[in-house]
């Protein structure tokens, strides 16, 4: 038996340590967990973290550090030890939160209605009217049921003699309650037994009350059911995998605003089948920018017109807009006063100690305790980073008095926490536990009878360093899972499986906006083109590898369709043919900047994927991010040949693999059908338009060019099986292009487009598609015939061939045209942007 | 004391070019009602009819309309006619006002109760999203409020200031020109040169708001009044307790304490709480607006021509 972890644990008399009593003995909620964990083998922790890591790679649990679609998602940090808190101490922190979030809507209540805290000299002015989050056009709006504040979060933190504070508080839109769960999923899984033997209390509950609280308000007209829906800015906001993340879990629509319009007073989620009234707006969008017309003009996120919907009481928006003014940490000195005056009673927990400067006393004690304070912007819009007065000396210390004194009312000053610590699995060494400052974000929802359910635990949050001052995630902090024990029953509700009665049965995706059948339009599409490609460049490289790397004439024929096909750049005018063949596969394969390469159907892939994120299962999921690690693994080294044939292999399998998520996992609603409709309408394009430059290519008439084409639609052992002899161009062409039960051939898409198109017309009223229907009958209708006896080899310009490319090139034009206008019929709406205009 | 009585034309004029298919508009070009100003008849006609209106006040108390169209359309047109009485209010006796650095004391936060009338000053005491409170513009209202000045007098000062030292040139700013930009460059129109009043007088401590509106312009002598010759007009109001009202008018741009030719829409902390027409339009080509006002005062002997048939709501009989 290795020694105990105990032995190296750093014990701290500064901090109040969560698993060590000051006299250095594990506490007794802690006894459990901790002897369980000494007992786990290094190499069994191993495998532990690993699976932690893995499932946060593949569940692409992120947060976007710098809002970059493109890769700089950094995974989410979690420490595998999980925050342990007993039951009696939770009810008191429990208590105190939920109280503290009615204190907040009661005070925005006041705020944007009577103001009586104004008058009554509770509040100062400077905190309400000189705050930019202060949304006067929201003066006056009353929101259904008197809620304002429909969820909330406050940042705890622990001070040395045990006692929880508030430190900040999230009135806006609180994130991180997803990660909360996310969290949870994965550490449970971790430690299975103490999960299950300690009595953890399970997050569901909260969630169903924050549910059933958000329908309870939905303002409904006749037998409607409550349409709620999750607004998010978009895939750039640093909390966007959590958006999706909680629309799935919640099952909400992740709608932008640009798939809500407002009609009359009224407003809707435009739908592929039309606009459906939505009833509940769960927010994650700031408020400022929620409506153009009245709110900031130069949002091009917003819903124009909302705030009217708002003022007739159509809309339960969650929070309501201007609640983000509570955010303000100058308001924590006054709200002791405010409590006994709004709600009757003592506030149950102290904040941190807190002094705006915007009073006289208040700033001479700032000035004079300087050192022992945290400077902080009293409004949460201005742009300051916490500043710690003895860091500074000379003449940046002036500096920032000056800037006090010009501006007392814009600045807060905080007493400096000495944060709790907490056991963290040391990833530097073998084992280790080392002790972590800690802050835990607590969140309330308000629930069916308008009381507030707070989540029995909470995203734990711990610093990167042992004596940081500044938790941050965006400074390489990490995150924990918070277990609330319980020595009662463990409610068993879980979300995954609600129970549902007859009339909530849903069968088809009504609810689907244009948007998101956009974009999934657009990922059939990616996903085929990707496919295609990786295929054609396969089929380069391994004859150029099996040749020695010597270019024959096959691999040259295959290089020029690869060319006229876009897939390999055009070939300078005056450069010969022969030089940089390998050169020239390697860019296509692995330089995203180069148009259409591989790399850059990648990201187009990933592109749409992520705008659909909360449509696609987890596996398919999985799969698209370990397509997208592929890549950036590849991209970072030089590749050879035989390892750039690899990687194909290896992307191609991904690729079948999810194609099969998309036949097998998803419903088969609008959404599905027009994925599908992608990915037929691009391989229809790609084969129609490769078999047209092969039959027009001289190059193609090379020995082992049928082959390849064979290979390109992997089609040869279908041949084989078939004919058993070397291919020939007939049996070549039948296959490829008029066979309906191959699913590589041309006709074999366009017949299912047909169908597809053909349901869709009956359903959403609409006409069929002509153009593309007449195509493939005239491409139906040529003479096979007049291939017979044709020595390919020797053929050139002779009319068969020509006739036949003519006609697929005629159905490749037809299915350009249809996708063009599908874009027309069902999305381009969405593709319009709204404008500011103003009239002196 | 005789009222003064106006009649009003503000037409506005969009020509998208293409078919504008949704469209949303926050109208603030309704009267307000002032202890100086009735308003006798006001309407606005609006082509194409809106499909959805309504009609109310915003947070500051002025009338606003909102409108959507939801049917396509090339144009847009809206006619806003009123007839206004204008009772004379500038105040003779600026030197009684209060001293500033006292009312600057008063509007102040000091956990006492405030009183009423000051907590409504008080919401034009802060920055606003056209007014960043920096403190060049307290620097450059140093001089105007020497110690125990009243404030009238100070802000009397400080509009000449202004006037005297910055130029009138509609080519130099925009509706979003910062005002500090604005006093560097000692240039500007209505708008700037009320919003850099505003926020000289807010750097030092004292509450004051933006009021939109109209004023008479006279056309040269011999010359008749032209329609659509005037434009909309901007200036300020600063808070100044013991006043008759209130809150006395500076308008900056003309070096004038308001009287009975000019002519309140709304009042606001900025422009962009009363922006006469604004709105969020999807489609559509150019949206540049043809804007015209005219002002007729109604003693003056020859109407222009086309004024009574542009605006239907003259009485005959008047």
């Amino acid at each position: 038996m290795a020694r105990t972890l105990l032995a190296i644990y750093p014990h701290s008399a500064r901090r109040y340590d969560e698993m060590l009593s000051s006299e250095g003995s594990v506490r007794t909620h802690w006894r459990r967990f901790f002897v369980h964990l000494d007992s786990v083998a290094p190499e069994e922790m191993h495998h532990r973290l690993d699976f932690v890591d893995r499932r946060i790679l593949e569940n692409g649990v992120t947060y976007n550090v710098y809002a970059d679609p493109n890769g700089a998602d950094r995974p989410w940090a979690l420490d595998p030890l999980p925050l342990i808190i007993p039951e009696d101490e939770w009810a008191e922190v429990s208590a105190a939160v939920a109280q503290r979030a009615q204190l907040m809507n009661a005070i925005i209540a006041d705020l944007y209605g009577e103001q009586r805290l104004l008058a009554e000299g509770l509040l100062p002015p400077a905190l309400v009217y000189g705050q930019h989050g202060y949304l006067w056009p929201c003066q006056g709006i009353k929101p259904p049921g008197g809620i304002w504040l429909h969820h909330y979060a406050v940042d705890l933190a622990r001070s040395p003699n045990g006692q929880w504070w508030a430190i900040a508080d999230r009135t806006q839109a609180p994130s991180g309650a997803g990660y909360a769960l996310e969290n949870r999923l994965i550490v449970s899984r971790v430690f299975p037994e103490m999960f299950r033997d300690l009595h953890v209390q399970h997050l569901a509950d909260y969630f169903r009350d924050q549910q059933d609280g958000l329908a309870a308000l939905a303002p409904l007209e006749g037998d409607e059911q409550p349409h709620i829906v999750l607004l998010t800015p978009g895939p750039y906001n640093e909390t966007y995998f959590e958006h999706a993340y909680l629309a799935r879990y919640l099952g909400y629509p992740l709608v932008e605003g640009q798939d809500l319009t407002v009609r009359g007073d009224s407003i809707y989620l435009k739908t592929l089948r039309g606009l459906k009234r939505v009833h509940v707006i769960l927010r994650r969008q700031d408020d400022a920018y929620c409506d153009p017309l009245e709110l900031r003009g130069d949002s091009a996120l917003g819903i124009p017109g909302l705030l009217n919907v708002a003022r007739a009481g159509r809309v339960v928006i969650a929070n309501a807009l201007g609640s983000g003014l509570l955010t303000s940490g100058a308001l924590m000195g006054f709200l002791p006063g405010i409590c006994e005056r709004l709600l009757g009673e003592k506030l149950a927990m102290p904040s941190v100690a807190t002094w705006w400067c915007g009073e006289k006393p208040a700033l001479d004690y700032v000035k004079k305790h300087f050192d022992d304070l945290v400077i902080k912007p009293a409004y949460p819009t201005q742009n300051m980073l916490p500043v710690f007065g003895h860091t500074l000396e000379g003449e940046e210390r002036a500096e920032m008095l000056r800037r006090i004194e010009a501006r007392p009312h814009a600045y807060v000053a905080q007493e400096m926490v000495n944060l709790s610590q907490a056991p963290t699995w040391s990833r530097a060494h073998e084992r280790r536990l080392i002790a972590r400052p800690l802050g835990l974000r607590a969140y309330a929802a308000v629930n069916a009878v308008g009381e507030y359910s707070v989540m029995p635990g909470g995203l734990t949050r711990v610093a990167a360093g042992a004596n940081e001052r500044i938790i941050s995630m965006q400074r390489g902090g990490a995150s924990k899972d918070t277990w609330v024990l319980t020595k009662g029953q463990v409610s068993e509700f879980t979300m995954l499986k609600p129970s549902v009665t007859v009339r909530d049965l849903v069968r088809a995706g009504a609810n689907l906006s244009s948007r998101v059948v956009e974009n999934l339009f657009w990922l059939g599409r990616y996903s085929e083109r990707f496919d295609d490609s990786a295929r054609l460049l396969r089929v380069a490289l391994s004859r150029l590898v099996d040749a020695g790397g010597e270019k024959t004439p096959a691999v040259a024929s295959v290089m020029e369709l690869a060319q006229r096909l876009g897939v390999l750049p055009k070939p300078e005018e005056d450069a010969p043919m022969a030089e940089g063949g390998e050169h020239v596969l390697l860019e296509a394969i692995y330089d995203p900047k180069q148009p259409g390469s591989l790399a850059g159907t990648i990201r187009n892939l990933m592109w749409s994927a992520t705008h659909v994120r909360e449509r696609l299962s987890l596996d398919h999921w999985h799969s698209l991010n370990r397509l997208q690690r592929e890549q950036q693994a590849a991209q970072k080294k030089h590749p050879t040949l035989t390892e750039a044939i690899a990687f194909l292999d290896r992307v191609l399998v991904i690729s079948s693999s999810l194609n099969g998520f998309a036949m097998d996992n998803m419903t088969r609603d609008d959404g599905w059908r027009f994925l599908i409709i992608g990915r037929r309408l691009e391989r229809l394009s790609f084969f129609a338009l490769a078999i047209a430059h092969f039959m027009h290519m001289p190059s193609s008439r090379a020995t082992g060019c049928l082959e390849w084409l064979l290979e390109l639609a992997d089609s040869i052992i279908t041949y084989r099986s078939r004919y058993s002899r070397a291919p020939e161009l007939l049996p070549v062409v039948d296959l490829l292009v008029f066979d309906e039960s191959n699913p590589h051939s041309v006709l074999f898409q366009a017949g299912v487009l047909g169908r597809y198109l053909d349901r869709m017309a009956r359903e959403l009223a609409a006409d069929p598609e002509a153009p593309l229907l007449e195509a493939s009958e005239t491409l139906r209708q040529f003479s096979l015939e007049s291939l017979e006896h044709l020595q390919f080899s020797h053929c050139t310009q002779c009319s068969p061939c020509d006739d036949l490319a003519a006609r697929l090139l005629a159905l490749e034009a037809a299915a350009g045209q249809l996708s063009d206008q599908l874009g027309m019929r069902y999305f381009t709406h969405v593709g319009d942007v709204s404008r500011q205009t103003m009239a002196l | 004391m005789e009222a003064v009585r106006y009649h009003v034309l503000h037409e506005t004029r969009y020509d998208y070019g293409s078919p504008v298919s949704l469209s949303q508009q926050q109208l603030h070009l309704s009267p307000r009602f002032l202890p100086w100003q009735q308003v006798e008849e006001q309407r606005i006609d609006i082509e194409p009819v809106p499909t959805w209106r309504r009609d109310g006040q915003d947070a500051f108390g002025n009338p606003v309309s909102w409108l959507a169209f939801n049917a396509p359309h090339e144009s847009l047109r809206i006619r806003s006619a009123m007839t206004v009485d204008i009772l004379p209010h500038r105040p003779v006796d600026l030197d009684q006002s209060m001293p500033w650095d006292a009312l600057r004391r008063r509007l102040a936060y000091g956990a006492d109760e405030p009183l009423a009338e000051d907590l409504l000053a008080v919401r034009f005491r802060f920055e606003s999203p056209h007014i960043r409170i920096k403190h060049e513009l307290a620097d450059y209202a140093a001089d105007c409020f020497p110690p125990g000045r009243p404030v009238l007098l100070g802000a009397q000062a400080l509009m000449t200031k202004i006037f005297t030292e910055f130029e009138f040139d509609p080519e130099a700013t925009t509706v979003s020109t910062p005002i500090l930009e604005v006093l560097e460059n000692k240039r500007g129109v209505c708008q700037d040169f009320a919003h850099l009043m505003i926020g000289c007088l807010r750097a030092i401590g004292l509450a004051a708001c933006y009021v939109s509106g109209y004023l008479l312009t006279r056309p040269p002598p011999g010359k008749p009044r032209l329609i659509g010759a005037d434009a909309s007009h901007a200036w300020v109001s600063v808070y100044s307790p013991g006043s008759e009202h209130g809150w006395v008018d500076f308008d900056p741009t003309n070096d004038l304490l308001p009287d009975t030719e000019h002519i309140t829409i709304a009042l606001g902390r900025d422009f962009s709480d009363i922006s006469p027409l604004r709105g969020i339009i999807l489609g559509g080509g150019g949206a540049e607006p043809d804007v015209a006002v005219t002002v007729v005062p109604l003693d003056e002997e020859a109407l222009p021509e086309g004024l009574l048939e542009a605006s239907p709501t003259v009485p005959a009989d008047d």
